[in-house]
């Protein structure tokens, strides 16, 4: 990843324009003059660390926040107009909250509010893995945290949206899903623009082409961000270690890696967006590394 | 309306999934039960007997009960759903803000009113079965006791969920005001009256303003017209609204206070932060 041109296709029209928006809570300017403009299609990293003012941003962009300043999603207002513009943006929290409901009733909560059918959602929840149809009688509570992110995400892009707003929306997911979640994102590029919280830029940063990052409420930076590798590519990956060791098999078996007889010599594919988490894992155990190869699959 | 609806078929369904909800449930089905078994029906009270006199006890106990129940829940629960985020998710689908507030209200009504009016409807079927008199009048006038008596706690509810920007405080608030009300029935009144703080006029009209106090004498209206158990303030209460006067301000005045309390809610909810 390098910050380089961006290679986005030319996108002029704003999905999204804040206008000198502030917040304050109490005495504490949370939001402090953000000025920003997302072009239709164009997918952004929004990062910075904790009380940074992402959360606040995005809750004042869904109109859940009064503020000063203005904030228009495609033209309107989402507090003035929220159901026009909340039909438009697909919203998946960084934290599930704790629904009483079953998952029928709030996929069919959702989807009658969305005008969209329960069946896409349960198809894009079976994609990632999860068959979401099958638990609708269970409550949302009773989910793992993995199966309550998907069903999230699935709710989020089960729907025609040309916005989405995705706070840390990978942070539970297994390696096979955010496979999936990539590859789903990748179906919409150029249609949909995407608005992706993060702590930290090498999570997401595959997933964007700009990054804006956040401080004390200000934006403190707004560039373009350009990835060798596609969203929805694959890369073949094949490791050699000194010795078998239990927790690097552990840690690739959850990648989905196979090992040879002698689980010393492993091979797996790894999504393109991917790739860097995967690093990360990987250089846990670098002392242990005899040979490492990443290709890209050709398609 | 499509929000508002489905606002409250979601509320009332995710109620029904609650522990206070069949705790609730539970207490006033108990009671008509424990009514029947403990012979209730065959006991007299001020020449009430068989089924009038279950419903007259059934009351007053519903009285003590609901009120305090109908307030904690409310704003435990709507409260408390702003603070753990669920109220940052569900607002971010395309819900109008009045159709999500009434319909939350609306679904909630229906939760809290049919165990209470379903128990008494339970024990008019039993009674039946059993060959006893059944009370059209009083069972009429008390099921509307009881469904404006819901309606104006689950407004004061609403209102003070609105109000408080935590469950801690919001159930704090609902706390005082249900003690508040409770104290201004007798105690205070009493109180201030007998040191001759306030005209009696105005204690009697204190107490017309205490929604439970209306309540409680609308009750024992129906089987003491003259309301002799208030003693001499029973004079300025007929005096100004007549025995059947009386009852209708104990159905209109309760209803228009929880009204006007979940509106007062609405309009803080939708110009404020919502989650």
């Amino acid at each position: 990843m390098t910050l380089l041109q961006s290679t986005e296709p030319a996108l002029t029209a704003p999905a999204l324009q804040f206008s000198r928006v502030v917040k304050i809570f109490r005495r504490a300017r949370v939001l402090d003059g953000v000025d920003l403009m997302i072009a239709a299609g164009e997918r952004v990293a929004l990062i910075g660390s904790n009380g940074a003012g992402k959360t606040t941003l995005i809750r004042c962009l869904l109109g859940e926040y009064v503020h000063a300043g203005q904030i228009l999603v495609h033209g309107l207002s989402p507090r003035q107009h929220r159901a026009a513009v909340l039909t438009r943006i697909g919203f998946v929290p960084q934290l599930p909250p704790p629904l009483k409901m079953s998952v029928g009733q709030l996929v069919r909560f959702a989807a009658a509010l969305c005008d969209a059918v329960p069946e896409d959602i349960y198809a894009v929840a079976g994609r990632l893995g999860l068959d979401a149809a099958s638990l609708a009688a269970r409550p949302f509570t009773q989910l793992s945290g993995g199966m309550k992110q998907k069903l999230l995400i699935a709710i989020a892009l089960g729907r025609r949206a040309d916005l989405l707003i995705l706070d840390e929306p990978a942070a539970n997911l297994d390696p096979e899903a955010r496979k999936t979640f990539f590859e789903l994102l990748s179906e919409r590029l150029g249609q949909t623009a995407m608005l992706i919280s993060s702590h930290r830029l090498d999570e997401v940063s595959a997933l964007v082409g700009r990054v804006v990052e956040m401080d004390m409420g200000r934006i403190v930076l707004d560039d373009v961000v350009a990835d060798a590798v596609a969203l929805n590519s694959i890369v073949d990956c094949r490791v050699r270690i000194k010795r078998a060791e239990a927790a690097f098999a552990a840690a690739l078996s959850a990648w989905n890696f196979s090992g040879d007889a002698s689980q010393l010599n492993w091979t797996g594919e790894v999504s393109g967006a991917d790739r860097l988490r995967f690093l990360g894992v990987i250089a846990r155990y670098t002392a242990l590394i005899d040979d490492f190869s990443l290709t890209e699959r050709k398609t | 309306m499509k929000s508002l609806w489905l606002s409250a078929r979601l509320d009332a369904l995710t109620s029904l999934r609650a522990r206070w909800f069949q705790i609730y449930t539970l207490i006033f089905g108990g009671i008509v039960a424990l009514f029947f078994l403990f012979g209730l029906t065959e006991s007299r009270i001020l020449g009430f007997i068989g089924l009038s006199r279950l419903l007259v006890t059934y009351i007053q106990l519903t009285l003590a009960i609901m009120p305090v129940f109908v307030l904690i829940t409310t704003v435990r629960s709507v409260a408390g759903e702003r603070e753990v985020g669920i109220y940052e998710y569900l607002l971010a689908l395309p819900v109008s803000l009045s159709g999500w507030y009434w319909g939350k209200t609306l679904g909630r009504y229906v939760v809290i009113f049919a165990p209470v009016f379903l128990a008494m409807l339970g024990a008019v079927g039993w009674a039946t079965l059993q060959g006893i008199e059944v009370p059209w009048r009083i069972f009429g006038y008390y099921t509307a006791l009881l469904a404006v008596m819901a309606a104006c706690f689950l407004g004061i509810g609403m209102l003070i969920s609105a109000l408080a920007r935590n469950t801690d405080m919001a159930q704090g608030i609902a706390f005082m005001v249900w003690l508040g009300f409770l104290l201004f029935l007798d105690l205070i009144l009493l109180g201030v009256m007998i040191q001759g703080k306030i005209a009696p006029e105005t204690a009697v009209l204190i107490a017309l303003a205490n929604p439970l106090q209306v309540f409680r004498t609308a009750a024992l209206s129906l089987f003491d017209p003259q309301l002799i158990v208030l003693g001499p303030s029973a004079y300025i209460i007929l005096d100004a609204f007549s025995a059947a006067g009386y009852r209708v301000f104990a159905l209109l005045y309760p209803l228009a206070l929880g009204l006007v309390s979940a509106l007062g809610g609405y309009l803080i909810f939708r110009r404020g932060d919502l989650p």
